[in-house]
């Protein structure tokens, strides 16, 4: 095994054992468990924005319009349909990626800045109709009444519902499945022709690569992982809201990826872990909050052109 | 047989006519070189052929098999593969990485989310065939983004030649080289003319190249096919030298 082999396999065994001692370590530092669930969820979002945007160089706008699809559809089916996580949990993850399939036939072609406007619009269509249908959605208010069920684990009930460290690991395992999978594929032949199209969609043309199908397939599979980010965020909150539809969300996601690193598959975790604490500990200070959250991005971008993660890989080498 | 046939083609954009009615017919194991003055439709003509825009009339045969419509994907997948005036890489990868993607994308594996280990071994036997026909092979590791020019174009035939193609179109391959690689490039050339047989049409602004290369030569003059020859028919060809030969030599 090269240097640099070992050198991965001991970062990626520091990450997994950080995040599973997480309720441990982060409530001595004056956290609580809620918090690194939080940031399992939102991290795992800004990931599968990452996907698309890191790997295959395409900017979605939209993205939390896919995110708040999930969280609807878990909702929706704990309230209405069955009183199941996990099936809330497949229920979200099918609405955000069906959707996105569907979408995407009409947004690949568009590319750049366009691309980012078109990826707007289509979100912002689902927040107003998750914003207007009241009688279904619950408008304004969000979608309530629901909350996440005990996992039936044959044996025993897992409640995780009022215990939050089980909810915490119930999130990690959810998180390791999701992050996983993607780890796989962009180490697969397709995922090399989406760092291709990244790096040179001409020159990808000319290998034979069809661009459009191949970004077409990468922005659904993305999708579907947001949506099953959706759908968790929804358990954690017992609670669906437009605003997770709405673009500015979309920007919060595109921050988190950016902050940490977006050429990097662990960057948006450790964005989303800035992101999520500093708004955790800030907003209990200020209302203004988000401009230091803001400043910290300016800061970033100008700094460390290649985010947080970036940085401490290099700073490492 | 022919590999390429083309038959009178036109390419205009808006009044400007590009390609003016062009047939060429390209046979197989044949090296054809294209020249003429810049703004002759040279590039042009080589975007027709692989797909990069369609003509405005005319048709293309390629291994016998109308192809005047297909994408560019399309006519990689039959066996066409070019490289570009200004390289076209991916610069972050390494060099392994980059004849990678093109070896698997030939291999049919482009959807594949997954690959097992035989596979995956013919696949770095190809590239490192590939990348020692090219004399890349100490070079693997490199990312191609800080490789020398020379190497970067070297680089780029690899990841044509990793396609496995029955024609190979090299659009001015010695661009921006010094004399030195040059000599190196056209050797390369040479080569997979010679012993490895393959169809190659290229675009050429070194005469000594050209002369050097050539089975035959094509001069294009704005958007018409002036001439085509041996290249001792083309030297010795008066309308040629007045247009272009005189005027580079």
């Amino acid at each position: 095994m090269s240097a640099e082999q070992t050198r991965k396999l001991i970062a990626l065994a520091a990450i997994w054992i950080t995040l599973l001692l997480a309720p441990y370590w982060m409530v001595p530092l004056g956290g609580y468990t809620a918090l690194a669930t939080r940031v399992l969820v939102l991290g795992l979002a800004a990931m599968s924005l990452n996907f698309l945007l890191g790997f295959t160089g395409v900017l979605s706008f939209g993205h939390a319009a896919y995110f708040g699809l999930g969280a609807y559809g878990a909702g929706l089916t704990l309230k209405f349909l069955a009183l199941s996580t996990p099936l809330a949990l497949v229920a979200g993850m099918l609405l955000g990626g069906v959707c996105g399939a569907l979408l995407g036939t009409l947004i690949v072609r568009r590319r750049g800045v366009y691309f980012a406007m078109v990826t707007i619009a289509f979100g912002q269509v689902f927040y107003y109709i998750a914003f207007q249908w009241s009688s279904l959605t619950g408008g304004d208010d969000g979608l309530r009444g629901f909350s996440r069920q005990p996992i039936d684990l044959g044996l025993f009930k897992l409640d995780i519902l009022s215990d939050p460290n089980n909810f915490y690991y119930f999130v990690l395992f959810c998180f390791a499945l999701a992050a996983g999978t993607m780890g796989f594929i962009l180490r697969s032949p397709f995922g090399r022709t989406m760092i291709a199209i990244r790096e040179n969609e001409r020159r990808s043309r000319f290998l034979g690569i069809p661009v459009e199908r191949h970004i077409w397939i990468a922005f659904t599979l993305s999708c579907f992982f947001m949506g099953f980010a959706g759908a968790l965020y929804a358990l954690v909150n017992n609670f669906a809201d437009p605003r997770g539809l709405h673009y500015s969300q979309s920007g919060d996601f595109v921050m988190m990826a950016v902050m940490g690193g977006m050429r990097s598959f662990w960057g948006p975790l450790l964005g989303a872990a800035v992101f999520v604490v500093l708004q955790d500990y800030l907003s209990s200070i200020t209302v203004n909050w988000m401009s230091f959250v803001g400043l910290l991005f300016v800061l970033v971008v100008l700094f460390f052109p290649r985010g947080l993660l970036g940085f401490i890989q290099r700073s490492k080498a | 047989m022919n590999v390429l046939e083309i038959k009178n083609v036109t390419k205009r954009f808006g009044n400007l006519v590009a390609v003016r009615d062009v047939s060429l017919d390209v046979a197989k194991g044949e090296l054809c070189a294209i020249i003429g003055p810049n703004g002759a439709g040279k590039t042009t003509f080589f975007n027709l052929i692989s797909g990069f825009f369609p003509p405005t009339s005319g048709a293309i045969a390629f291994d016998g098999r109308a192809i005047t419509k297909l994408a560019t994907h399309e006519r990689v997948r039959l066996g066409m593969a070019r490289t570009f005036q200004i390289t076209e890489i991916f610069p972050e990868l390494t060099v392994f990485e980059n004849v990678r993607i093109a070896a698997e994308v030939a291999g049919g594996y482009r959807l594949r989310p997954w690959i097992n280990r035989s596979e995956s071994e013919q696949i770095h036997r190809n590239v490192e065939d590939t990348l020692k026909l090219v004399s890349l092979e100490t070079k693997t590791d490199r990312l191609v983004g800080e490789l020398a020019h020379g190497d970067q174009r070297a680089a780029e035939i690899a990841m044509a030649l990793a396609l496995k193609p029955h024609l190979l179109l090299l659009d001015e391959p010695t661009a921006g080289m010094g004399d030195q690689e040059t000599y190196h490039i056209t050797q390369l050339i040479r080569r997979l003319h010679r012993d490895s047989n393959y169809t190659i049409v290229l675009i050429e602004h070194d005469m000594r190249v050209v002369f050097h290369l050539a089975d035959r030569i094509c001069v294009l003059d704005q958007g018409r096919m002036l001439a085509q020859g041996t290249p001792q028919e083309i030297a010795a060809n008066e309308t040629v030298q007045a247009a272009y030969l005189g005027i580079a030599t």
